[in-house]
């Protein structure tokens, strides 16, 4: 059973998604992840401020409900399902992330200096923390989908919107770890 | 019954994105760098896979498990928005590493400073619908 603690090759994770995308279809429903965040928006009570948020956010609930999934599934995956969660990247990735200061690349699942709560305490990682996450949540609605809705979803279904936004999304990351990253780490 | 199918499909997918590395900020860094085929493979047998799957259901008429009939509504037509969004995007899943989906999961695993770039990310949509009207779309 020691199988089960291990980390899913591409060719076990890749179609676990497609069953998943599947299974939403099948339920009616179109797979895409960033809709909540507006959604939450909504509830917190945007809709005052501007027109995009007011909608029936109702209609979105069954999205949030796989939010909260997404949550639990996380728990499970990692606290029942992997005994090492240390992600094994590249030896070369190694070496370049340890020379920028990430000593824990290849020993833990997230960066601890960037994700521990000592490094909250750090205004620079705090502010990168802030920044990233307002790329995102601005970049994917300003998109109209993640890699969810848009590399996976969209390309499925073949729309050249979305090869336009995935290109987009790696303009952007290959900007950010190529030009951005040398600076600020 | 509907509730249940949806937190089962979100439990399955909470799990893969653990267990897929995806939701790893090393995975994402390593990909920008070209120096794994995890995460290419990962997204690229799914695509395949979709497409299939999406053809499959477009010619075969296939029904939803409640007999409806699926839907799947295209995307608009534009450039701007999928280019510029899809850029700021791109910098801010790089720099955090986690996407509007896998930052759910880091949650379940534990990780209390992911709720920062939740937060932020909802206030990053919040400052979009402000702005909208001013952006090319």
């Amino acid at each position: 059973m020691d199988w089960i603690y291990e980390p899913w090759p591409w060719y076990v994770s890749g179609p676990m998604i497609a069953l998943i995308m599947f299974l939403l279809l099948m339920v009616g429903k179109n797979f895409g992840m960033s809709s909540n965040l507006r959604t939450l928006c909504t509830i917190c009570g945007a809709g005052n401020k501007a027109e995009f948020f007011r909608f029936d956010w109702k209609a979105q609930r069954w999205n949030l409900i796989v939010v909260l999934g997404a949550i639990i599934g996380g728990f499970i995956g990692s606290h029942l399902m992997t005994i090492d969660s240390s992600v094994a990247i590249n030896p070369d990735t190694v070496t370049t992330l340890k020379e920028m200061g990430f000593n824990s690349a290849g020993q833990s699942y997230l960066p601890t200096e960037l994700f521990d709560m000592n490094a909250l305490a750090n205004f620079k990682n705090l502010g990168l923390l802030i920044i990233g996450g307002i790329l995102v949540g601005f970049g994917t609605r300003y998109a109209g989908g993640c890699t969810s809705g848009h590399a996976i979803s969209g390309l499925s279904n073949l729309q050249f919107p979305s090869l336009i936004a995935v290109v987009g999304f790696f303009i952007g990351g290959l900007v950010m770890i190529h030009l951005i990253f040398p600076i600020i780490f | 019954m509907r509730t249940l199918a949806y937190l089962f499909i979100g439990i399955l997918f909470g799990i893969t994105m653990f267990k897929s590395e995806a939701a790893s900020w090393f995975r994402i860094y390593e990909m920008f760098k070209f120096e794994s085929f995890h995460m290419y493979g990962i997204i690229g047998s799914t695509v395949v896979l979709g497409i299939i799957m999406v053809q499959l259901i477009k010619r075969v008429p296939i029904k939803s498990f409640y007999g409806e009939t699926i839907q799947i509504a295209p995307k608009a037509k534009s450039f701007s928005r999928y280019m510029f969004g899809g850029i700021l995007f791109g910098l801010g899943w790089a720099l955090a590493g986690a996407c509007p989906g896998p930052m759910f999961t880091l949650v379940g695993v534990g990780y209390v400073s992911i709720i920062v770039v939740i937060i932020a990310s909802i206030f990053g949509t919040f400052l979009y619908g402000l702005v909208k009207d001013k952006l090319p779309h």
